[in-house]
């Protein structure tokens, strides 16, 4: 059965107001039309779920989407800070926000006993950290077969997961490779999950490489083909990083108003992702377009 | 300094540290070029490893961020996450992990999370990300940090990374976790620590600097070791490989 629909519906039916929202990706694969798109249509009261809240969240917490983060890393990756993020957090603009954090470790364990239907689960880090200090969510159990105590971390079950990918089937059953980060996991953990690919492929491509095949259509609620849907991130072998957006994003956010003209042109008067694509022009996407590097090919074998 | 910057000298250092070394976690922006450098020179066995789960990179560029795919294409290996924090990382496989920080006391435990009080902070910094559990589970810990009163504190804001927390045997009361910090690299010298009281203590000086000027820069009063070194500076090779060949474009080592 075909789940296929556009990211205007899926947002609209899948994201509801006060909702727990994971868009993952860790540097890859950020589903940045989806926050786009809940930009848009303004949601609100959000708690926002990602390891590094990136570009995504510092754009959705300006537009006014988010209550809450619950991340591990809150920075611009290899640029400084998420200026929006930190407004909020420092003075209140545009509203307060509230924080619950963990190291990365501490995020994928919640994922894992999200995903797994655990009760919760055991990590060895956090020790000798003030994190155990100001998260009391992050507590220890004595070792049931030694001695001892171990940390552990509640399950995490957003409401919405959004998992971006290279290619799906119309039924979500997705294919990634590169950095798969905590995609599968988030996922799993997710009550609802929306697939967006840039490519819809056959079901006979993905069952051509079931090794790949790592979200099951199972799970999946919504598929939306998004392409380019990913940018400023990246989805490896289709475009680059934009390392320039990354940077020049410093700039932008760095104030309030600068940032909100930003909102206003490329969130609020763009429809959609088809108009960004075009609207960042064909320079910006040649020279984000790697070379070609084929993996090898592996033989599954024929078995009559 | 003639003929090299101090982040040069402090890219060198570094990579020397990790003479022999096999695994080790790369962090962005200095650690990333010292550990490209090593690779080149002092250890060529060494393995890349980055938490965003690429197992033997062999960039083709200076990557921006610890997730860049310049990373992937090439690498001996792409994990999820959850394999590399839990496989690698916590089973204890790698030997040493660099991080860098925005507040360190004298015994290597480090602050990124924030400056001023938590709940109202005066500068919300990132926060952990993988450091913690990087400071916690590699054996050994490098830390690069330029030398200023601002980051050499008497006392943390917050302790987002264990090192060797109040000294002594602190640290190993937490449980069977890796060595703590080995050395300090700086722009100015060389930071090791004590085997029983585990204070830090200058190690070695960078030519030109003096006792006197490296300690101005940091917040206590500064042990120095009654062996005081001084580094020796790049060599033309060194500075020929992080000149033309990691960083042309000069992004970090001006």
């Amino acid at each position: 059965m075909s789940k296929l629909t556009s990211m205007r519906e899926a947002i609209a039916e899948l994201v509801r107001d006060g909702d727990s929202v994971a868009i993952e990706g860790f540097t890859h694969l950020i589903c940045f039309a989806a926050g786009h798109e809940i930009i848009r249509q303004r949601k609100r009261n959000l708690t926002l779920c990602r390891l590094t809240p990136d570009l995504i969240y510092d754009q959705m917490v300006a537009a006014g989407c988010a209550r809450k983060l619950v991340f591990s890393y809150l920075g611009n990756p290899g640029v400084g800070s998420l200026h929006a993020v930190r407004r909020a957090v420092e003075k209140g603009i545009p509203a307060p926000l509230e924080l619950e954090e963990y190291t990365h470790f501490g995020m994928v364990a919640r994922y894992i006993a999200g995903a797994a239907n655990l009760p919760f689960y055991p990590v060895r880090t956090f020790a000798g950290s003030d994190l155990l200090r100001v998260n009391p969510l992050i507590r220890q159990v004595e070792n049931p077969y030694g001695s001892g105590m171990v940390f552990v971390v509640p399950p995490l079950n957003p409401d919405v997961a959004i998992i971006h990918v290279q290619r799906a089937d119309v039924e979500g059953n997705a294919h990634i490779w590169g950095l798969v980060g905590v995609q599968v996991e988030a996922a799993f953990a997710a009550k609802r999950v929306i697939v967006v690919a840039e490519e819809i492929v056959d079901e006979a491509i993905i069952r051509s490489d079931p090794n790949r095949t790592v979200i099951p259509g199972l799970i999946v609620n919504a598929v939306v083909h998004e392409p380019f849907g990913a940018h400023p991130s990246y989805a490896q072998g289709y475009y680059d990083r934009d390392t320039e957006a990354y940077i020049a994003w410093d700039t932008i956010s760095r104030e309030h108003q600068t940032l909100q003209q930003w909102l206003d042109e490329w969130v609020y008067g763009l429809s959609g992702r088809a108009e960004y694509v075009d609207k960042l022009g064909s320079q910006v996407w040649q020279r984000l377009k790697p070379d070609d590097a084929w993996s090898g090919q592996v033989n599954y074998g024929r078995y009559c | 300094m003639d003929g090299y910057t101090a982040s040069e000298m402090m890219i060198v250092a570094a990579a020397r540290e990790l003479t022999h070394a096999r695994m080790v976690f790369v962090g962005i922006g200095l650690p990333n070029i010292a550990c490209n450098l090593a690779q080149r020179t002092v250890a060529p066995h060494l393995e890349l490893i980055y938490e965003s789960g690429v197992y033997g990179a062999r960039p083709s560029r200076l990557p921006l961020s610890i997730g860049d795919p310049c990373l992937v294409s090439g690498a001996t290996g792409v994990v999820p996450m959850s394999q590399l924090l839990q496989y690698y990382l916590q089973k204890g496989l790698i030997d040493v992990g660099f991080l860098g920080a925005a507040q360190i006391d004298r015994y290597g435990n480090l602050n990124t999370t924030v400056i001023g009080d938590y709940y109202r902070p005066k500068v919300r910094l990132p926060g952990s990300g993988g450091a913690c559990e990087i400071a916690l589970m590699c054996r050994r810990v490098f830390i690069i940090a330029r030398l200023n009163r601002r980051t050499f504190v008497e006392k943390l804001d917050f302790v987002t990374s264990p090192g060797f927390l109040s000294g002594g045997e602190a640290r190993d009361r937490l449980g069977d976790y890796g060595e703590g910090p080995a050395a300090v690299i700086t722009d100015m010298g060389i930071f090791r620590f004590e085997h029983t009281s585990h204070e830090m203590f200058l190690s070695s000086l960078h030519p030109g600097c003096t006792v006197e000027s490296v300690q101005e820069q940091v917040g206590w009063p500064l042990r120095v070791a009654d062996d005081l070194d001084v580094t020796s500076p790049p060599t033309e090779e060194e500075l020929r490989i992080i000149r033309e060949e990691l960083d042309p474009a000069g992004m970090l080592r001006g």
